[in-house]
């Protein structure tokens, strides 16, 4: 579904991925995984075209993404839920998802503010809220919900686990098997191993730029070894 | 008691024009982040169309009550699609580049327009008709009230209401208000953004044309229209806070009243009353009564071009010292016209290196430069007049005088950047222009000082043109002098990184505040040595004319060279001249070439003809 | 000894969110300390507060005794903190020599000279300090087009050129290719360590933390969770949690 070639970018003048090539299947779950600075953000803003690839390919369904405006890469399908979250703070929780709101693809169900809520209990009743004003947790699943609004069919989070309590993990971990058992697509960026190992079927490791390691993700969490060169302290 | 509460109306009708033009303004730099300085024109064109829709053609047959309402809105409608056509076809390439074209690139459109408003509408003030229905006056508690008046008092708020609908209510507002706050997580959920800022130009601008339509009844229709309004805009948006609608208002509100009260008690300087508000509130409140800090969203500036390395002897022997030899040796063989004429160049190459100064190593912008350059023209008139100061008195006074002046707005200035700084140079230097302007007792008003000549020695053209060459020279050279010593190494520092200026012990605010104030002296002395050559001063030396002048000059030379001033100056002083004996329409052929400047040569001429610089 | 850097109780909220809770250190003088803590663990903010970047809300920062909470950066400086960025940060369109120089001229207060050209002034120190790092050959060269890592390099010069008693790095390996990682962060310890100089640094690469810290801090969500040497820290089982996720499994 997703084909990534020989990725590279730079901020600036620092080089940050060096050439990387991943794939993501239909249906399928896969996880960016790495320490700070690893290159799994970057990754994600030049797929989605936050950032320009310097060179390289990103081939979603056939169709070259590589160069193209965020927003035409969204309307192809592409639904990205950034790390800092970037909700709306002076917009409420209605009008943060009338934002994201785009047509969905024939044959496809779409989604509904009601049906969101039905995935995010909690956020029925913020609705007239204001995004600035809600906590950790609820601005991360307002922001899944946000862009779920677009009913993209390839879903990009962005460490959505970070800095978020247990409990609220365990929540979001919960969505996403729910949204995977829909059909959707996930590509995600993760440092908290745990997390990934719930949702993930397969992981590629990154290091300072590098692709290190691809496998699926039970292996991963398996291996020791891997688990302390990489990801570990 | 009935002059107070008339002037007290009438601050609050004008409140409300004052409150769409800016709430336009705000919205526009909400999304697109560009302060558009032909906000003022596009107000000037809501009041011209308006006047002929309601003169000439079918509605104005038709007549009545639909006649002048229906010539209101077209007016605004027909306005609102300029704006548009405005953006697609003009600004929407400049997004990219950097703040100071795209503020250029507006400020072009200011000067289009106003040549063919000129040359559509003709140089004679128009009067439009009364409204329909709002004639005459109501009594209320024994006072008689213009009913026009009451019914502009209720389209301020009647317009905050609607646009508070649009924002909240609809789609299109929901989107505008998110790309505010973040314009790439806009576009990252599949929004183009193309549509979004056509769409928001579109409406911006019909709602300064909807307040240019319905000034019709208030006020004649004059060319000066578009510069008074931005002006007070710019003060309103600075006051209550660039992108904020209430703060808009109640900034209007406060402009307003405080316009309508000043007449009163200080007729002649309500603008000074002005300026007093606006600082006490940037001191006080740095973003504005309501606004907040700008979150960084402008793209990155360039990085700044390397100093070329100093002249060396070679150069010195090649270049200078033959230029020396035809300055000083040629002009005895040239008639008076082209010794007036290099009289200028000198003067104009001494202002525009002074704002270089300021916009090169300080990285800071003026929009308006001519405030300092018209400060040592004045200060050297009214030495000659009121106190009978000779010459020499005068030229060596007018840069501490410009200097000061330079110094106080410049405290103000040189704590924002980009926008902010743009907007408040201009807003004081034609603060600066209306004390000329309106102090008639002492600056003599729109007749200007005469009779400011050189000492005997110095009056026949030739001597003059020596004095210039000296002055000139040197100023130039001590400013040349300063970018490379300790003090412009250090300018230079807090322009390429602020951050890491601050981390080594560097005061940037110092730093650039004594910088604009030393290129302000500098400016002055030009101012005077201008003056002394005409024999005159008039309020249009510190008029915004002036300041776009030096801006052009500089940028037509490239901001990161040390001899753009000089080619710059030469370039612009020369077409001018040219173009003023050829044809009437020069500020539309000057609005044309620096769109041309800003689209095609962002790095000016000095710049195009430079060596491409060698990468490693 | 009297401690160079001091915190104590350093607080931080920004917005609904306690970025920085209570964290409370020393530093010795001549020592190498590492800060390190997954993202979001509030390692910025509080590398801001120490160099003044940020306010605190509450608690202090002591140099050498000293309260200098809440004083704007330069003031810090002045008081013998030198400096490196994340993102390298020198003045892009001066030569490197300049960018020494001018530290340099900031150092003995010279800046507010108008006349003399700033070239005839400290150009022989400004090399010396070049030497140091190993970069007196480019010394010539516009900042703005230098290779990454010689940024660095010249941001440690120009840190040098003030004679600091402690140098704050944020990041300092941050954008290099891993091979060079080592051998930078080798090089800029070791001109600090042949100068007494102590050393706060942030960082992501363990190797690099492991091979050149004295001690360790651990930050998680605002607080300072872990410190001791780099052998005890790498063992403590809440550090392993941290970096390796929890409440799932």
């Amino acid at each position: 579904m997703l084909e990534v070639a020989q990725l590279h970018a730079h901020y600036g003048r620092a080089h940050i991925l060096h050439g990387l090539s991943f794939h993501v299947g239909e249906g399928e779950v896969v996880c960016l995984l790495g320490r700070n600075g690893a290159g799994k953000s970057t990754s994600l803003k030049a797929v989605m075209g936050l950032l320009r690839p310097s060179t390289g390919r990103v081939r979603f369904r056939g169709q070259e993404l590589a160069g193209k405006p965020p927003h035409a890469i969204a309307r192809s399908g592409l639904g990205y839920v950034p790390e800092e979250r970037r909700i709306f703070a002076e917009l409420t929780v209605l009008e943060n998802l009338e934002v994201g709101r785009r047509p969905a693809a024939p044959g496809l169900r779409p989604w509904t503010v009601e049906r969101l809520f039905e995935l995010f209990p909690s956020l029925a009743a913020l609705r007239h809220r204001p995004g600035g004003r809600m906590s950790g947790g609820e601005q991360q699943m307002l922001t899944i919900a946000r862009t779920l609004m677009g009913n993209p069919s390839l879903l990009l989070l962005d460490e959505p686990s970070e800095g978020l309590a247990p409990v609220v993990v365990e929540r979001i971990a919960a969505t996403l098997q729910a949204l995977k058992a829909e059909g959707l697509s996930i590509l995600l960026s993760e440092q908290n191993l745990a997390f990934a190992g719930a949702v993930a079927d397969r992981a590629y490791i990154l290091e300072t730029g590098h692709i290190r390691h691809e496998g699926p993700m039970r292996e991963i969490m398996a291996d020791t070894g891997l688990r302390a060169r990489y990801l570990s302290v | 008691m009935e002059a107070l509460a008339l002037q007290a109306l009438n601050g609050l009708a004008s409140a409300s024009s004052l409150f769409l033009v800016s709430a336009g303004l705000t919205i526009i730099f909400g999304v697109s982040r560009i302060v558009n300085f032909a906000h003022g024109s596009f107000y000037m064109l809501g009041a011209y169309l308006a006047w002929t829709l309601t003169s000439q053609g079918p509605l104005a047959e038709w007549g009545g009550f639909w006649g002048f309402w229906g010539a209101v809105l077209l007016a605004a409608l027909a306005v609102g699609v300029i704006g548009a056509a405005a953006e697609v076809l003009v600004l929407r390439r400049v997004y990219q580049a950097p703040e100071l074209f795209q503020l250029l690139a507006t400020f072009a459109l200011v000067l289009v327009v106003q040549d063919l408003a000129l040359l559509l509408w003709g140089a004679e003030d128009k009067f439009g008709p009364r409204a329909p229905l709002l004639r005459g006056a109501v009594e209320i508690l024994g006072l008689r009230f213009p009913r026009y008046e009451l019914f502009m008092i209720v389209v301020g708020p009647v317009v905050l209401g609607l646009l508070w609908l649009l924002l909240h209510r609809t789609r299109f507002g929901i989107l505008l208000r998110a790309a505010t706050q973040d314009r790439e997580m806009v576009a990252a959920l599949g929004v183009d953004q193309r549509r979004l800022f056509t769409g928001v130009f579109f409406l911006g601008a019909a709602l300064a044309g909807l307040a240019g339509a319905l000034q019709l009844p208030r006020e004649a229709v004059t060319l000066h229209m578009d510069m008074a309004i931005i002006v007070e805009a710019f003060v309103v948006v600075v006051v209550g806070g660039l992108g904020s609608l209430p703060g808009a208002f109640l900034a209007a509100l406060l402009i307003g009243e405080l316009h309508a009260f000043g007449i009163l008690a200080f007729p002649r300087i309500t603008l000074v009353l002005v300026f007093l508000v606006m600082a006490a509130v940037l001191v006080l409140r740095p973003y504005g009564l309501l606004g907040r800090r700008p979150s960084g969203l402008q793209p990155a500036a360039p990085m700044a071009a390397p100093l070329p390395p100093p002249s060396g002897r070679r150069q010195r022997v090649l270049v200078t010292l033959p230029a020396a030899v035809v300055l000083l040796l040629l002009p005895p063989f040239l008639g008076d016209y082209a010794r007036i004429l290099l009289t200028d160049f000198a003067v104009f190459i001494l202002f525009a290196a002074s704002l270089h100064f300021i916009m090169g190593p300080g990285g800071m912008a003026s929009f308006g430069h001519a405030a300092y350059f018209g400060a040592g023209a004045y200060a050297a008139a009214l030495l000659t007049r009121h106190m009978g100061a000779p010459m020499e008195v005068g030229l060596a006074l007018a840069p501490f005088a410009a200097g000061l002046v330079g110094l106080l707005f410049g405290w103000l200035c040189v704590r924002f950047s980009g926008v902010y700084a743009a907007m408040l140079t201009l807003a004081l230097a034609q603060i600066a222009w209306s004390i000329a302007f309106q102090w008639v007792e002492v600056t003599g008003g729109d007749n200007g000082i005469l009779g400011v000549w050189p000492s005997d020695w110095a009056r026949d053209r030739l001597s003059f043109w020596y004095l210039a060459l000296l002055l000139c020279s040197l100023g130039t050279w001590l400013l040349r002098r300063a970018i490379r010593a300790p003090f412009g190494l250090a300018l230079r520092a807090q322009r390429d990184s602020p951050l890491r200026a601050e981390a080594v012990g560097l005061d940037g605010f110092r730093l650039r505040w004594l910088g604009f104030a030393l290129a302000a002296a500098m400016a002055g002395l030009a101012g005077a040595v201008f003056a002394y050559g005409k024999g005159s001063v008039f309020p249009s030396f510190l008029g915004i004319p002036r300041s776009v002048d030096a801006l052009v000059m500089v940028l037509l030379g490239g901001v990161q060279t040390l001899s753009g001033p000089i080619l710059g100056a030469v370039a612009y002083i020369g077409l001018q001249d040219q173009l003023a004996r050829v044809t009437d329409l020069w500020r539309l052929l000057l609005g044309l070439v620096i769109l041309a400047l800003v689209l095609f040569f962002p790095r000016g001429l000095a710049g195009a003809i430079a060596r491409p610089e060698p990468r490693a | 000894m009297r401690p160079v850097l001091e915190a104590a109780g350093l607080t931080k909220r920004w917005g609904g969110i306690q970025a920085v809770d209570g964290v409370s250190f020393a530093l010795a003088p001549g020592e190498i300390l590492a800060l390190i803590g997954p993202n979001g663990a509030g390692k910025s903010t509080c590398f801001n507060m120490l160099n003044g970047q940020i306010r605190p809300d509450g608690g202090r920062v002591l140099l050498r005794g000293q309260d200098v909470t809440g004083l704007p950066p330069r003031r810090i400086w002045r008081l013998g903190v030198g400096r490196t960025f994340q993102v390298t940060a020198t003045f892009a369109s001066m030569s490197v020599l300049d960018n020494v120089r001018l530290v340099l001229l900031s150092h003995h207060r010279r800046l507010f000279r108008f006349w003399r050209p700033a070239s005839d002034l400290f150009g022989q120190e400004a090399l010396a300090l070049l030497e140091r790092v190993g970069m007196a050959g480019q010394a010539g060269r516009i900042s703005g087009i230098l290779a990454y890592g010689d940024l660095k390099r010249l941001e440690l010069a120009m840190a040098l050129a003030h004679a600091p008693s402690l140098l704050l790095m944020d990041e300092p390996t941050a954008g290099m290719a891993p091979a060079d990682r080592l051998e930078m962060m080798a090089q800029m310890v070791g001109v600090a360590r042949r100068s007494g100089i102590a050393v706060l640094f942030t960082e992501h690469d363990m190797d690099v933390v492991f091979a050149h810290a004295d001690r360790l801090l651990v930050l998680d969500r605002g607080r300072l969770i872990a410190e001791g040497p780099p052998e005890a820290v790498r063992r403590d089982p809440l550090v392993r949690d941290v970096y390796l996720g929890q409440g799932l499994g």
